[in-house]
């Protein structure tokens, strides 16, 4: 018999099934679905002789002469009879598909035959009805319907509830569920002594009022929406989307109701008058991966946003697996292909590019995202746009200026026109290889490439003479060379043992040249700004730099060139060259040739060209564009400086969206438009065909599926397993449920209280079910090792999150800012190079003070490389939807506990706080240090052991002061010097030895 | 029989359809075997292989320099690839602007090595020794473009992250042979040369939706070569001992009053913890290596984090039977100065892995260690940007491309699969991705078919619903 239940434990089959009737929903359509349904099921391409197995009339349906399903006579069912045949080429499943029936699933399928075949519709399905809540024996142990449920199962299976766990107990388990972190030691002394009846109670408003629940609850919905801080592909940037993190914290803390929370996050924006938070709040469906690697076609990977946004809706709403049915109609549930992508066409109208701002500074969000200036940075754009519209009056009051003497000026043009001299270069260094000088010693030869961001430093001889501006010239002899050349710096030497000096330079064009626009992008002093040199042989390119002070030399003098130059392929070959002319007469060729026409046959036009580009020439024009470059530069960086954050969007005109073949992006079929599954029941009339009436649908109160794959997920966080074990998988694969009456009754009780979270938490809380003590009996162990029947209370390890969290909470060290950026806490060094593309290095570089100690939900998330510590503790990649966690028990999370600085660093304030608050002896201290983190005092088994190892470390550490001092250095808070290094050192050793137990990171 | 082993009994013949809902059981995973990361599955027949070295060349190395030797192609310098060859193939948005198409003959010369007298490239002075060893794949295949995709779909069998890798998969069917090591090692290694080095993600050795302690752990050259295994200053081996003794008490005392099996477990996890702190630097401490066996793996061997050292690593972690062991060398991504850069990443790995192959052999570990050389995808015949007689640039190409596999259950000295004279298209035998898994998975004593994991209602496969094992390249 023990064997027996432990495989009905293993297929995840209620307990009884055997005793009883068979039912469709719970014992056979698992098995049909799982072994049959793949080529017997919803699927016509892939369905095998036409039979269907999914509905009473496919199964009972005469094909050939036979029924698969005979209700009542198993015999006369070909069905069965096939599954009992021992020729390998009639038994169902067939040998092939690696598919076996166990002696139990063949009585099963028998016996409902035999009971007369009756088919269900799929459970989850089933619209929600009112559900009598059980009656029991024991109804003194209940406190709310929960229990009710729970012991009714329980009286059943002859199993007593567990006793009511300590009151230390509880109110750990308590503020660990609702808020994440353990309560305080003074939280424990209260409610220890707090003898009203209502005690227990005001502990839960307590911790439902804190701040930190909607950190808390929204550390859940990061995972389910794939929140992270970088796009997720190959050199994977950084994207901004915290402010729709702060939205869900917010959401949470103000009990948001469930239904309005679905609604303003997948279609805040289309609300009438919407306001910039429900904005935000669509930041939901931007959370998917976004690729923005060279060579995408854009497509390609539309498709797979799209897509990407159907599965995590369904995942999340609707508990089902539509990822299956993107390429086919789906196997084992019900929705056809069409069924996706009219899905699809809801979330198919973004005015959104496909790929990400490959090039652009880190940080820049992919279209749609709104700006979010505090009311400082908007001050400050504010002030800075009033001082560009004064700069830009003044420069209207100049043109005048521009046009007096214009003719006698465009003569001068004509008769002189500028000589430049080509200057000898006398060294050369730098680059991926080293510039190759010719034996003429003019030019000299870049590359042929430059991957790195290298800087070419050259030796330039300048002769005697009054210099007024340098010409830089690029050309190849290859049949075409390419190149971004960034910055120009030109250094003149001290006179006899004069400083040297810059020289200061203007971008202009002259001649040929670069138009002065862009040249003026090399002397910027921002390597990040380029200009793209391409150049085919026979055809330079050359930049004019004008020299703001003119360069006298008498002699010679070397002149210190410096070219940055990167991304280079082909080889480039360069010249130096001098002009003296009057600056006045560096004039670009087009203007040259405007001069040259009689003033009378120059368009206005033409007259315009000339006038301008003598304005730009003046002093004083110079001196007001000079300050207007550096206005526009500032407000680019307040620009910068503003948070932005990624929404969604609704196109004018819809974008046209198509059943893809096999789910190729390139091969659409038939045109759709947006609609909801067929299966479920129909979007209203009076709804609109867009997000908004998607999100209305999901939410509506015929809806079968929402309220209970949301009650099952809370459900899920309070106990470990939620009532249907499979919480992302309501679909015929997915296990029924445990407790089917308390799922309805939990989702009826959600809907009808208006989908209020709190309340509903609170009823699990509150239940004498969930205040049981969690230790396992032998009997338990045996019967439920998952604890699915509830006789005794959750107990199992907390969330990566909150295992950093409480120690960062007991040491002293958390920082309690709500919401903001993401920040950098301490992280093994190195792990970014492999996220580098080309040569250069990326850095994780750790912040400084409250960055280092703020809750783990605000730590930022680079998907490629996510924090380690959170990884090996089974925090997801956040690359897509993610709604049950795995818990696994592995030596990497001993070794991060033992050794990671945080953890260090958190034993050491620990250790202070157990000197400073926990009194004079070495007992009561320990005893402060351990309730910190268990809430329960130590007994005295336990306090031997931690006595007695404090007892050798303080003698070992006394012994060895520099083992004490360095072990005290980890991490950068610091601690009272005046504690005794030896003393602070063993307590250290000691917090440690606590942060490591298993007690601790496990919520009993 | 206890319930332990019932539960591992049934989980065993679980896997044979579903081990999704066995493994699942968290309460009962980690008893399966409390000292190892796996769950211990044994295989479905008896293997060839008993561990894997992939040696995997990130960045898509060029076929037509390393080992699909095309000599007709100088005929075709500079001329148009024609279009029937080009067919429909998609281009990626980097060539897809192209004018032109000019065919780039290699410019490194071929030469028939061995006594099988497979053509090799002159760039693979030390590989080529082992010609008679190593089978060449010409016809891989793939159908992802980009390096992203591209390499998750190496990885993982599928273009799209959120899959297990194949070393997750691997540690999830046969756990680990040993108690102070994972399953399953990671290592990456940057090319020396100025080169494009694509990167990589943590994914591509990650466990997908399997149990996180199926996903590789990444060994690096640091002071930590697994995160976080050095203790804090201040606290020496000792220390840590003590304080493990302490947190053990501690930990047993909770035990005998909870007696839950997870308590247990940690206790277990802790002492494999203390193991892997004295194991894993007496992996990487190379001065018991002879200065002979050294000097095989070239001037490199003794700089930590280079490919030649990752190679003396992964020799030593198969010796200490780790089950897979990946190498990842970046650098390969010659979209330009093709002939500079694969030279230079040539340098860097040819005698490295001829030094490792050497070592197995002469160990009697290259008879059940499967060795795996290769990328993502393979690269253009036609040049991308400038042709010159001794300069071009190759963009990707995922339609066939070329490996080697050697060791365990291969036929050395084999050719396998043929392409066209431009190397652009299969002309006899393609493998695809998902055959290549099915063919590595069989060596290991594993029908692709059924190595599987329930997840969101479905039996996931690492070949998805495809792979089919390659009889030919078997021995």
């Amino acid at each position: 018999m023990k064997r027996y239940l432990l495989l009905l434990w293993c297929m995840g089959l209620p307990t009884g099934v055997y005793a009883g009737d068979v039912s469709y929903n719970r014992d056979v359509r698992p098995i049909l679905s799982d072994k049959c349904f793949s080529c017997h099921g919803f699927d016509p391409k892939a369905r095998k002789a036409g039979r269907r197995l999914d509905s009473f009339e496919g199964a009972n349906a005469e094909l050939k002469g036979v029924r698969a399903i005979v209700p009542g006579s198993a015999e006369k069912s070909e069905a069965w009879l096939r599954i009992i045949s021992e020729d390998s080429g009639e038994v169902m499943p067939p040998p092939k598909t690696n598919k076996t029936l166990t002696a139990l699933e063949k009585q099963i399928i028998k016996k409902w035959i035999e009971q007369g075949a009756k088919y269900e519709q799929h459970w989850s399905f089933v619209a929600l009805a009112p559900v009598k809540v059980p009656e029991v024996k024991n109804s003194n142990w209940t406190r709310n319907p929960i229990d009710r449920f729970i012991l009714a199962r329980l009286e059943k299976e002859r199993i007593a509830p567990s006793p009511e766990a300590t009151r230390e107990s509880l109110i750990r388990r308590l503020s660990l569920d609702l808020t994440g972190l353990p309560p305080t030691v003074a939280e424990v002394d209260a409610y220890v002594a707090d003898t009203s009846e209502k005690a227990y109670e005001k502990v839960v408003d307590r911790l439902l009022k804190s701040p930190r629940y909607g950190e808390r609850m929204a550390v859940d919905w990061l995972d389910a929406a794939r929140f992270a801080d970088s796009n997720g592909y190959q050199v994977d940037r950084d994207r901004e989307l915290w402010p729709w993190r702060d939205w869900v914290i917010r959401a949470f803390n103000e009990n948001k109701p469930f239904d309005q929370f679905t609604i303003e996050q997948l279609a805040g924006d289309l609300l009438p008058n919407a306001s910039m938070d429900q904005k935000i709040a669509t930041g939901f469906n931007r959370n998917h991966m976004l690729n923005e690697e060279g060579g995408v076609i854009a497509d390609e990977f539309l498709a797979e946003y799209t897509a990407d946004r159907v599965e995590t809706m369904a995942a999340i709403w609707l508990g089902q697996t539509f990822n299956c049915a993107r390429c086919h109609d789906h196997k084992y549930d019900p929705f056809t292909q069409r069924d996706f992508y009219s899905l699809k066409a809801f979330f198919n109208n973004i005015p959104e590019r496909g790929i990400g701002a490959y090039g652009n500074p880190i940080r820049q969000n992919a279209p749609p995202f709104i700006k979010l200036p505090t009311p400082e940075i908007q001050a400050k754009i504010n002030r800075l746009n009033d001082q560009v519209k004064e700069v830009n009056d003044q420069l209207a009051g100049l043109t005048s200026k521009a046009t007096s003497g214009l003719n006698e000026w465009s003569g001068r043009i004509v008769q002189s026109g500028a000589e430049w001299k080509p200057l000898q270069v006398t060294s050369a260094s730098g680059g991926d290889s080293p510039p190759k000088l010719d034996a003429d010693s003019f030019t000299v030869e870049v590359g042929p490439q430059e991957t790195r961001a290298n800087t070419i430093k050259l030796g330039v001889r300048i002769p005697a003479g009054n210099w007024t501006a340098l010409q830089f010239e690029c050309g190849t002899r290859a049949s075409s060379a390419s190149m971004q050349w960034s910055e120009v710096k030109v250094v003149v030497p001290g006179v006899k043992g004069g400083k040297k000096s810059p020289a200061k330079l203007r971008a202009i064009a002259s001649g040929n040249s670069i138009a002065a626009t862009e040249s003026a992008k090399l002397v910027d002093n921002d390597r990040k700004t380029r200009v793209a040199v391409s150049v085919v042989a026979d055809r330079a390119m050359n930049a004019v730099l004008q020299m703001e002070t003119l360069l006298a030399v008498s002699g010679t003098v070397d002149l210190e060139v410096e070219l940055g130059v990167e991304n280079a392929n082909g080889p480039t070959r360069w010249r130096v060259l001098a002009t003296g002319v009057n600056a006045d007469l560096l004039v670009p060729v087009a203007v040259v040739a405007v001069a040259k026409k009689e003033e009378t046959s120059r368009s206005a036009a033409e007259k315009k060209q000339l006038s301008d580009f003598r304005l730009s020439q003046l002093p004083e024009f110079r001196n007001l564009n000079d300050r207007l470059a550096e206005l526009k530069k500032q407000l680019t960086a307040a620009d910068n400086d503003t948070p932005t954050t990624l929404v969604m969007e609704e196109m004018k005109e819809p974008r046209p969206t198509f059943v893809l073949m096999r789910g190729a992006y390139d091969k659409p079929g038939e045109k759709v438009s947006a609609a909801t599954p067929g299966v479920l029941p129909a979007l209203g009339t009076d709804q609109p065909r867009n997000r908004l009436g998607l999100a209305r649908w999901l939410v509506s109160p015929g809806n079968p599926l929402t309220a209970r794959v949301t009650v099952n997920r809370l459900w899920q966080q309070v106990f470990g397993v939620g009532l249907v074990r499979t919480s992302e998988d309501f679909g015929a694969q997915g296990e029924s449920p445990f407790h089917p009456e308390l799922l309805d009754w939990l989702a009826g009780e959600f809907i009808s209280s208006g989908w209020n979270v709190k309340q509903l938490m609170k009823l699990m809380v509150t239940s004498a079910t969930y205040r049981q003590q969690s230790r396992i009996t032998p009997m338990l162990q045996e019967r439920d090792p998952e604890n699915r029947l509830l006789a005794r209370g959750p107990r199992f390890r907390l969330q990566a999150e909150f295992v950093r969290d409480q120690a960062l909470a007991v040491s002293g060290l958390l920082v309690d800012k709500i919401g903001g950026p993401s920040v950098k806490p301490y992280h093994p060094p190195g792990l970014y190079e492999q996220v580098t593309a080309g040569t250069g290095y990326n850095v994780y570089v750790p912040g400084k003070g409250d960055d280092l100690h703020r809750r783990s939900l605000y730590t930022y998330w680079k998907r490629s490389v996510p924090n380690p510590a959170m990884l090996v503790f089974d925090a997801p990649f956040r690359e897509s939807c993610t709604l049950r966690r795995p818990r696994t028990n592995t030596p990497l999370q001993a070794l991060n506990l033992m050794n990671d600085p945080t953890y260090v660093e958190a034993s050491r304030m620990l250790a202070q706080r157990m000197m400073r608050e926990g009194g004079q002896s070495v007992d009561t201290r320990i005893i402060f240090g351990f309730r910190s983190l268990v809430a329960r005092s130590p007994k005295p088994a336990e306090l031997a052991i931690l006595r007695s190892a404090y007892d050798r470390s303080r003698m070992d550490f006394e012994k060895d002061p520099a083992s004490a001092k360095a072990l005290l250095a980890v991490g950068e808070a610091k601690n009272d010097a005046a504690l005794n290094p030896a003393e602070l050192a063993a307590f250290t050793g000691l917090a440690s030895t606590m942060l490591n137990l298993d007690e601790v990171i496990t919520k009993e | 029989m206890n319930a332990q082993n019932f539960y591992n009994q049934v989980c065993r013949r679980q896997f044979l359809g579903n081990a999704g809902s066995c493994i699942g059981a968290t309460a009962f995973a980690s008893l399966l075997n409390p000292r190892l990361f796996a769950a211990n599955q044994s295989p479905n027949f008896s293997p060839k292989a008993r561990r894997v070295i992939w040696l995997t060349q990130a960045g898509a190395p060029s076929q037509l320099e390393l080992l699909d030797h095309k000599p007709g192609l100088e005929a075709h310098f500079d001329k148009d690839l024609p279009a029937s060859i080009r067919g429909e193939q998609r281009l990626t948005g980097m060539t897809a602007g192209q004018k032109r198409f000019p065919v780039a003959p290699s410019v490194y010369k071929f030469q028939q090595r061995g006594k099988s007298g497979i053509w090799m490239s002159e760039l693979l002075p030390h590989i080529s020794q082992f010609a008679d060893d190593i089978c060449i794949v010409r016809t891989l295949n793939t159908e992802a473009i980009n390096h992203d995709p591209a390499m998750t779909m190496l990885q993982t069998g599928h273009q799209i992250g959120g899959r297990p890798s194949f070393g997750a998969w691997v540690s999830y069917g046969l756990g680990s042979e040993n108690s102070d090591l994972p399953a399953f090692v990671a290592m990456i290694s940057r090319p020396s040369g100025p080169t494009n080095a694509q990167p990589l993600h943590e994914r591509m050795w990650g466990s997908g939706f399997l149990p996180s302690r199926y996903q590789g752990v990444r060994f690096s050259s640091g002071k930590d070569p697994v995160l976080f295994l050095s203790n804090p200053p201040g606290i020496n081996t000792e220390r840590r001992r003590a304080m493990l003794d302490d947190v053990a008490a501690l930990n047993r005392l909770k035990f005998d009053e909870v007696q839950d099996p997870e308590t247990q477990s940690r206790i277990d996890q802790y002492e494999m913890a203390f193991r892997m702190q004295a194991a894993v630097p007496e992996l990487a401490d190379f001065s018991k290596e002879p200065a002979k066996i050294l000097e095989r793996y070239g001037p490199e061997a003794k700089k930590p984090g280079t490919y030649a050292a990752n190679c003396i690593l992964a020799r030593r972690l198969a010796e200490r039977g780790v089950r897979f062991i990946q190498l990842y060398h970046r650098g390969w991504d010659q979209h330009n100065n093709l002939p500079s850069g694969i030279k230079s990443q040539c340098h860097d790995t040819d005698q490295p892995t001829a030094a490792l192959l050497f070592d197995l052999k002469e160990r009697g570990m290259l008879d059940d260690t499967l060795v795996i050389w290769g990328g993502e995808f393979g690269r253009t015949v036609y040049s991308q940007g400038t042709l010159t007689r001794d300069n071009y640039g190759r963009d990707h190409h995922p339609r066939c491309y070329s490996i080697w596999m050697a060791g365990a259950g291969i036929k050395g000295g084999h050719v396998h699969g043929e392409t066209d004279d431009f190397s652009y298209n299969i002309v006899k035998d393609p493998v695809h991705i998902h055959d290549l898994n099915a063919t590595a998975l069989h060596l290991l004593g594993m029908d692709h078919t059924r190595l599987t994991y329930r997840f969101q209602g479905r039996d996931y496969r690492l070949t998805d619903v495809h792979g089919k094992v390659v009889r030919d390249i078997l021995a």
